[in-house]
């Protein structure tokens, strides 16, 4: 009941704002705060009582949805950042904007968030999942007039959905392989090589979803839609889903092998070369973006090497960071217009609040000792030693850029105010077609929240807490990592930071210097000059979406039109060509053989008239005479046969 | 009961040929009113058999040949054919039967402002939902194809006569090739029927018998011809040329009832003919079925992907969707009987596609109408930005695209997941390359919604882009309500399919 209630509220109230349409827009953001604050509630309910339901579906195949540790831990974080990012974009998508069509996607989304977290088999799952992403295209093509946001939109789904594919295959495989009801628990007892293609299907599926190597570039994309938007997908849902899958099915991982290593890689290396995308931006939302595929890597590892609640930690230490930081980013880009990290220089000394709130989120997201993600990412860490020796060493050296774009983005952000570009806002007007404002108070309330748990959250490493921790998840307690590895992991990260606020400082410094007041080095600078960057093929996400481009959407769409043109100029043709000859022969056949029937029946009544006469009188010696007459025999014979059976 | 159901249209339609032709609002109404009627009796019948499918159930036992048949009517009609007026209905039938006046209905409404010869139109229609339904009910060979050749000539006058652009050219194909279709039919159905002893043109009867059970020469032949009928009235890559020119040009109400109602003539034929009388030769020749329904998946998507004609990339849509269908039957097939639910889920999704692509395509091909009647064309680099004077007309169109591409909570996922699932253990490798075809849909339909209804707004020069009036929203919406609906309870479709489906399996089995 408590379940039916958490997933029916925003889904009724989502779906009851997307059919009233614009006459409620006035009453969308308190609903969806009320609603979204209701789900807390709930949600806590649900942590307690561990609900499961179960309905009819499909032949054999019933809708099941339950929470068990895992996904009590996710429950309660989905519907905490919700309501966080609820409240934030209760100020941001200010009236006059589609409200209603706004809350209610956010509200429609949140249920089939909760659904994809609580659901047992792969139907519902699947159902949900999908849901999740077609929302998602909604919510980024939100501002629907400006198309380039739309074409990302449609990027960003048919991307996910190619990986989604995934999962239909291993629905099949599934039931192929005799796992009851589709269950997701019964997937790793299953045998023989309809397990392995259920679980890669899966797989998959959530490495696409969690925009891990080479599916990483929809992410970049998904960055046009309001910060708000960004903020929820980025952090507790969506993004963090297809870790969250890759947990929830960890035993079947693991029973594969092979496919628990793949898994492992794929994330360490996203989480590494992700990191580095991350550092290279010019943007501080693509700089987040980047990050959150890397941070996620790091789920996706924890599920490949069995370390569920060092995942699960990760999971939730990273939904409140993130969704902080991109809620802190969003707030900047209502106030100042921009973006642009350049142009964002010393911008936390002139909005405290949340200067002071980035701050604790971007220590916490490089891995700052003490700071949540920090311990959740030395288990991981810890378990992937016990694993392989490279796969710990290419996770750590992630975890060191992590330090490195964190410490770059908090080096701008304290940076001294270049006058000329604080003074030079008033140049951009609007942004996204909005009128630039502060976003209010009220809007900024979570911030703080936030922060706390980012920072309160890393107390689940404590081994007198840590128990905790394992007894909600239901998970025995992956090992603890060793203090060395705790040591070094911390120190290398406080080492990184340092190292890049100094060359980030200074390099904003010498740009001032740089900067005698010609106008070619202001445009330079504006430019992004004073910002670290990386090489172009990191600034451009590592040219995925270009590879994807050139080797599948191109040579698809040739193909495509070639299949066209030769439906058109030869099927369709071809029939028309056919008909054609038929007429043709038609006309011969009238000429050739009607006209000698005609003659021909003369000629018969003719020769019964004569046969007496003359038996000889058929024998014309004419070929087509001959036809006629076998065919009249013929027909005389069908219907004989047929009167008398 | 049920002839009153079937008849009941096209007797209002002759009485509406004395009405005056100036009087158009009495013609609209009669036409919506005998529409909603027999809507109405036809969900009285599916109730009425839902609450007896138990009973029904236990008496099959004796029949042993086609599982539960509800209101069944059996005169003897030409009994020296050995054919009868034989009708009735099961779970395989009566789903699209429903269908069927759905869409007849919304015809109807959207058809309210029809100018031109508003009577003949009217009466048309009725007498097209007349034969439609006779179709579906029809347990009878003979009278199979005639319902099935009457449905060809009906659509050719509406083509010709309400169509635009090349519409008696189009018209005359579309009625040329399925009419040489239905001939290879009518040479299948006369195998059958010289096959059986005492020879009978009885569908009941001939599943019984099973006539060509030992002869897989003449059996494989008699599939072929059937099939081959069947396959272009369907249609599946190769036989489709015919679909978009008679689309193109066909009118709003015509495209909807070509697509929703005609094309599931071909599919219905294969599970109420071709599957359960020549259970050996579908077992041999399945592979054919599901490469065929691979390829039109396939074809189709990519084909309609190029298109930048609105209506033509719907209807080559239409064969990427009937595909799955094809799909599905042939891995039926392949799995024969011990198969456990995967064959049930099969067949259920298939016969789920089939209602289900009528209620979305029939709703994208009103669509169309729609934006034709505010253009003057389908094609789509003439529009841009319609969210913005034509909301409504946006938010019904992205409702049906996403229910075209399959997503969940509308009825093509409920549809294709079954078809997926049920079919990928016996066809691993054309299951898994179908399910391409998901996602080409989904670049192709969101590709168009982009360029039409996103963006900045344009039109074509003078063009008035109003909204939906009250009229088209009553047309399209309560179809989209029904995919819904389907999407997210499909229970009570399902609890009326998967029985029917089961004896299906049975019977090809066997």
């Amino acid at each position: 009941m408590v379940l039916w209630l958490l997933i029916a509220l925003p889904a009724l109230a989502g779906g009851c704002l997307l059919v009233s349409g614009r006459r409620s827009d006035k009453a969308a953001a308190p609903l969806a705060i009320a609603a979204a604050a209701a789900m807390l509630g709930l949600a806590i309910a649900t942590a307690v009582l561990r609900p499961s339901v179960e309905v009819g579906a499909l032949e054999g195949i019933p809708a099941a949805l339950a929470v068990d540790g895992l996904a009590a831990a996710a429950v309660l974080t989905v519907a905490a950042v919700f309501l966080a990012v609820v409240v934030f974009a209760s100020a941001d998508i200010g009236a006059g904007e589609a409200r209603a069509r706004f809350f209610g996607l956010m509200l429609l989304f949140v249920a089939a968030m909760l659904i994809t977290v609580t659901s047992t088999g792969i139907f519902v799952l699947l159902a949900s999942w999908e849901v999740m992403g077609a929302i998602s295209y909604a919510l980024i093509g939100y501002w629907w007039p400006d198309a380039s946001k739309v074409r990302s939109a449609t990027l960003a789904f048919i991307t996910t959905r190619s990986a989604d594919l995934g999962m239909y295959l291993a629905a099949g495989a599934a039931l192929a392989g005799g796992a009851g009801g589709l269950r997701l628990a019964e997937l790793a007892g299953m045998q023989g090589p309809w397990r392995d293609v259920a679980l890669a299907g899966l797989a998959l599926a959530a490495l696409g979803k969690s925009a891990q190597l080479p599916f990483s570039f929809w992410l970049s994309h998904a960055m046009v839609g309001p910060s708000p938007v960004s903020a929820l997908l980025h952090s507790a849902t969506m993004v963090a889903a297809g870790g969250y899958l890759l947990l929830r099915i960890e035993p079947g991982l693991a029973a594969t092998i092979w496919l628990g290593q793949v898994v492992a890689w794929v994330g360490a290396l996203t989480a590494l070369l992700l990191g580095a995308v991350a550092f290279a931006q010019r943007d501080l939302k693509q700089l987040l973006a980047a990050s959150t595929c890397s941070q996620v890597g790091f789920i996706v590892l924890a599920a490949g090497v069995g370390s569920v609640s060092g995942g699960a930690a990760q999971f939730v230490a990273h939904a409140a960071v993130k969704s902080l930081l991109f809620l802190v980013a969003g707030a900047w880009l209502a106030a100042l217009g921009t973006r642009d990290l350049a142009e964002l220089r010393g911008v936390g000394r002139r909005y405290r609040v949340p200067g002071i709130t980035f701050t604790i989120g971007a220590l916490a997201l490089g891995g700052i000792p003490l700071l949540s993600i920090w311990a959740a990412k030395d288990q991981i860490l810890g378990a992937a030693l016990q694993r392989s020796g490279p796969l710990y060493a290419v996770g750590l050296a992630a975890a060191v850029v992590s330090a490195a774009y964190a410490a770059k983005a908090l080096a701008v952000v304290w940076g001294n105010p270049d006058q000329s570009s604080i003074d030079g806002q008033t140049a951009a007007g609007t942004v996204d077609g909005r009128r630039r404002r502060s976003v209010p108070v009220s809007g900024l309330l979570p911030l703080p929240v936030l922060a706390a748990a980012a920072v309160l959250l890393g107390v689940e490493a404590l081994p007198s807490v840590g128990g905790w921790w394992e007894e909600l998840l239901g998970q025995r307690v992956s090992p603890s990592p060793e203090p060395w590895e705790l040591l070094l992991s911390g120190v290398l990260a406080l080492a990184a930071l340092a190292a890049v606020w100094w060359l980030q400082a200074r390099r904003l410094a010498t740009g001032d210097v740089d900067r005698t007041g010609s106008k070619a080095d202001r445009v330079d600078a504006t430019d992004g000059g004073a910002v670290l960057t990386g090489p172009g093929l990191l600034q451009n996400w590592l040219g995925l979406e270009r590879a994807a481009t050139v080797v599948i959407t191109g040579p698809v769409m040739a193909f495509a039109v070639a299949l066209a043109r030769f439906d058109d100029r030869v099927l369709a043709r071809g029939v028309g060509a056919a008909g054609a000859l038929t007429l043709r022969s038609a006309h011969h056949i009238n000429a050739v053989i009607e006209d000698g029937l005609t003659g021909s029946v003369g000629r018969i009544s003719g020769a019964v008239r004569a046969m007496g006469r003359s038996a000889r009188r058929p024998q014309t010696g004419l070929v087509h005479q001959y036809y006629a007459q076998a065919i009249v025999v013929l027909i005389v014979f069908a219907a004989l046969f047929i009167v008398l059976r | 009961m049920l002839s009153l159901v079937v008849f009941l249209p096209v007797l209002v339609g002759l009485v509406l040929l004395l009405v005056p032709q100036r009087r158009r609002l009495l013609i609209a109404w009669t036409w919506i009113a005998t529409a909603a009627v027999d809507l109405a009796l036809i969900i009285a019948l599916w109730i009425g058999y839902a609450l007896n499918a138990g009973a029904i159930d236990h008496g099959a036992g004796g029949r042993g040949a086609i599982g539960a048949l509800g209101y069944e009517e059996n005169i003897a009609w030409m009994p020296s054919l050995g054919s009868g007026y034989h009708i009735g209905v099961d779970g395989l039938s009566l789903p699209l039967a429903a269908m069927t006046a759905v869409l007849f209905l919304a015809c109807a409404i959207y058809s309210g402002r029809q100018e031109h010869r508003p009577r003949a139109h009217a009466a048309l229609f009725l007498f097209l939902q007349s034969v439609s339904l006779g179709l579906f009910v029809s347990l009878d060979l003979i009278l199979f194809f005639v319902f099935f050749d009457l449905s060809i000539v009906g659509m050719y006058f509406i083509i010709a006569v309400w169509g635009h652009g090349n519409a008696a050219r189009s018209a005359l194909q579309f009625f040329l090739y399925t009419f040489l279709g239905s001939l290879a039919l009518l040479l299948g159905f006369l195998v059958l029927y010289l096959a059986s002893d005492p020879h009978t043109f009885d569908i009941v009867e001939l599943i019984r018998v099973d006539p060509l059970k030992n002869d897989p020469l003449l059996g494989g032949l008699a599939l072929l011809a059937i099939s081959v009928g069947l396959a272009v009235k369907t249609p599946t890559v190769p036989f489709h040329t015919w679909l978009p020119p008679a689309h193109t040009d066909a009118p709003a109400p015509g495209s909807v009832i070509l697509a929703g109602v005609l094309l599931k003539m071909g599919t219905y034929g294969f599970i109420r003919i071709a599957m359960p009388i020549l259970p050996d030769a579908w077992r041999t020749y399945a592979m054919v079925f599901v490469i065929v329904g691979v390829i039109s998946v396939l074809y189709g998507a990519l084909v309609a992907m190029a298109q930048t004609n609105f209506k033509r990339m719907v209807a080559y849509t239409s064969v990427n969707h009937m595909g799955y269908i094809i799909l599905a039957l042939g891995a039926v097939g392949i799995l024969g009987g011990n198969s456990g639910p995967a064959a049930t889920l099969a067949v259920t999704g298939a016969v789920t596609q089939m209602v289900s692509h009528g209620l979305l395509t029939g709703a994208l091909f009103l669509l169309a109408g729609v934006l034709y009647d505010r253009g003057g064309t389908y094609e789509m680099s003439a529009y841009g930005g319609l969210a913005d004077p034509a909301p409504r007309f946006a938010g019904l169109t992205a409702v049906a695209v996403f229910g075209s591409l399959g997503l969940p909570g509308l009825s093509g996922f409920i549809a294709e997941f079954q078809i997926f699932t049920g079919s990928l253990s016996a066809a691993p490798i054309p299951t898994a390359l179908a399910l391409l075809g998901i996602l080409i849909t989904a670049a192709l339909l969101l590709h168009m919604l982009q360029r039409i209804f996103l963006g900045p707004a344009k039109g074509p020069q003078g063009a008035k882009l109003h909204d939906l009036q009250t009229r088209e929203v009553l047309s399209v919406a309560p179809l989209l309500a029904l995919a819904m609906l389907i999407g997210i309870f499909p229970r009570f479709l399902l609890d009326l399919i998967e029985p029917a489906a089961q004896t299906l399996i049975h019977l090809v089995a066997r």
